[in-house]
């Protein structure tokens, strides 16, 4: 059974002047995890605002656990758990003082409400600052908290807008966990990210959203086949150039590539860190000494770039640089291509 | 039952507030006090009132009204700060009653005000003042200017809703109320202002608001311009119905715009 369902949603702001959404569809089977993945500005908080209630849309329907959200959006209340994009907790008050006054609005009662709130700060690892203002809390704890208050009733289906953007590493792994857990409880979960990665964790389908559309649908994997996979990037002296770039290409077994203006050696690798490790190794015998490596994860810019069909375009230039170290140019104009999007 | 339930919620979570940034009840309570200090000791011996206990007397019920008109600006910037931070959105998305949240609110606000006046009331004996007309009435007036203070409330509603920026309604309300309250006969007597103003000052509800407060304190009341029609000749009554007109026009607009924000 689907859980959530939208289809043809248009929102239009400033008199049409703004499509924030374009005829947007899309459906979640109950008990799945979806990622609504793009970029800001795409209409991801747009969808969710209207998939909770609070936003109407111009027209196109939409329907959570079978009722309609533009019909009966006080019933869908019920039902639903939303934790937006900005925590909404109020900052005077207390994470406890938070939860209790939440579980009261949804009427649980006063005992039940404290005994509630006492459960979920305990669950979310904010026992300790319970009695501590919110303006005192870093991002991470505001997040888990805002998580926590959109919990408090057991929700059938939960709404997540970019629950980790603006955490700094150590909150993004905790937050992952926690969202982990709640799905492992069988939740029907809609999330938002910018981050492919994040999607890849948590999701068990994404959705493409640019400019209001749906621009893909389909698993992580079938996303991150169209899009390659990890590639291996090095930074050396300009002496060095030449010689890493024939390493790199004879360990990865591919076309290397070269970022003249960053000195940076690229090319697509599939054994990860094997791979790493056996180029480092190489350039330890050649007596190089790379300034950086890393391990580059496809990002968002990624699946856009092979999604609008960029790529080979880029492709093409990256290619003609890295052979005869010209077309300098034509590769600064396109870097600033991308950068313009992103 | 619910709808008033929740509403209370919402009353706690602002006391809650106070409770944990209790500056800012005393600052809103020491606001007043300096009022009524600075209007008794810097004007106090300079107009003469004619009446006997001095400038005090009339100066308290001004004070008291000026007081609880200023509720408009903090209800409305106190919505407008939880519209504007995110916070409605989570209200919003709760199965409770649509107006709790606005309700809650100017419940919050009346009780913030009886804080308030009761505080400028003690400061005020100190400094002289004796209303003369017994317990009864007494009680009445202050019941009045919470009446007042709680249909005030409602415009500051209106106004937090249609707000983009906490900082910028607060200031509006103040340029507002602010005005309001000097032109009425709440520091001085109208007798003095130019013929054509003391017609506005005398029909504004805060003078009538002032007005029926002095009679319930015993004091008699002068007017210039407007002297012998109704506001002048029925304070009290004239002030329920500005209050009436208020709350018919502002409950149900408020109420209205807050449903209705999810079409933006
Ligand atoms: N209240 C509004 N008024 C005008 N434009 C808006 C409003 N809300 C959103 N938009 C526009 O709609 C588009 C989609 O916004 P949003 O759904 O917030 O994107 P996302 O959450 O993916 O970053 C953006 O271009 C944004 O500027
Ligand atoms: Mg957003």
């Amino acid at each position: 059974m689907k859980s959530i369902i939208a289809e043809g949603l248009v929102k239009t702001y400033r008199k049409g002047e703004v499509k924030a959404l374009d005829g947007l569809s899309l459906d979640v089977e109950e008990g799945t995890v979806l990622s609504v993945l793009g970029p800001n500005g795409a209409g991801k908080t747009t969808v969710v605002r209207i998939l909770t209630t609070l936003l109407t849309p111009d027209s196109g329907s939409a329907s959570v656990a079978g009722i309609d959200v533009i019909k009966h959006p006080e019933k869908v209340r019920e039902i639903i758990g939303l934790s937006g994009q900005y925590a909404a907790v109020d900052e005077t008050l207390t994470g406890w003082d938070n939860l209790v006054m939440f579980g009261r609005l949804y009427h649980l009662g006063k005992k039940a409400s404290i005994a509630r709130a006492d459960e979920l700060l305990e669950r979310f690892s904010l026992s300790e600052s319970a009695r501590r203002p919110i303006k005192t809390y870093s991002g991470g704890m505001r997040r888990r908290l805002d998580l926590a208050a959109s919990l408090i009733v057991q929700p059938k289906v939960l709404f997540l807008d970019e629950p980790t953007t603006g955490l700094d590493p150590r909150g993004r792994q905790e937050m992952w966990g926690v969202i982990e857990e709640l799905v492992k409880g069988g939740v029907t979960l809609l999330l938002t990210t910018q981050y492919l990665d994040e999607a890849d964790q948590l999701a068990d389908d994404i959705v493409v959203v640019d400019h209001g559309k749906v621009i893909a649908r389909g698993t992580s994997d079938a996303l991150k086949r169209q899009v390659g996979g990890e590639r291996l990037e090095i930074v050396v002296d300009q002496a060095h150039v030449g010689q890493t770039l024939e390493i790199v290409g004879r360990v990865s077994g591919a076309t290397a590539t070269l970022d003249e203006g960053l000195r940076r050696i690229s090319a697509p690798v599939t054994t990860g860190s094997t791979a790493l490790v056996e180029v480092l190794r190489a350039l330890d015998d050649a007596q190089i000494h790379p300034l950086d490596v890393g391990l580059k994860r496809p990002s968002l810019d990624d699946v856009f770039m092979s999604l609008t069909g960029h790529v080979a375009e880029d492709a093409a230039t990256v290619e003609q640089a890295g052979k005869g170290f010209k077309g300098k140019k034509e590769k600064k104009e396109k870097n600033r291509e991308k950068g313009g999007r992103s | 039952m619910n709808a008033l339930k929740d509403a209370l919620v919402i009353t706690r979570r602002q006391l809650l507030q106070l409770a944990r940034v209790p500056e800012v009840l005393i600052f809103s309570t020491i606001q007043p006090v300096m009022f009524v200090l600075l209007f008794r000791y810097v004007f106090g011996g300079s107009i003469n009132t004619g009446q006997p206990g001095g400038y005090v007397q009339l100066l308290m019920p001004g004070i008291f009204v000026q007081t609880t008109a200023f509720t408009l600006a903090a209800t409305a910037s106190g919505l407008a700060e939880d519209m504007t931070k995110g916070l409605i959105d989570r209200f919003r998305s709760l199965p409770i009653s649509r107006s709790a949240l606005v309700f809650g609110r100017t419940l919050g606000d009346g009780l913030l005000n009886i804080v308030v006046l009761f505080v400028m009331g003690v400061a005020g004996f100190i400094v002289g003042w004796r209303p003369t007309s017994g317990i009864f009435k007494i009680s009445l007036a202050f019941i009045f200017l919470l009446a007042f203070g709680y249909a005030l409330s409602w415009v500051g509603i209106f106004a937090g809703l249609s707000a983009r920026d906490a900082r910028v309604v607060q200031n509006m309300s103040f340029l507002i109320t602010f005005p309001l309250t000097f032109l009425s006969n709440a520091f001085a007597p109208t007798t003095g202002m130019p013929r054509a103003l003391q017609y506005f000052a005398e029909w504004n509800p805060v003078s009538t608001m002032v007005a029926a407060c002095r009679e319930l304190f015993g004091l008699k009341n002068q007017f210039g311009a407007t002297a012998g029609s109704f506001p002048s000749e029925h304070p009290l009554t004239m002030s329920l119905i500005y209050m009436v007109i208020i709350l018919v026009i502002f409950v149900p607009l408020s109420v209205r715009k807050y449903n209705n924000a999810n079409k933006k």
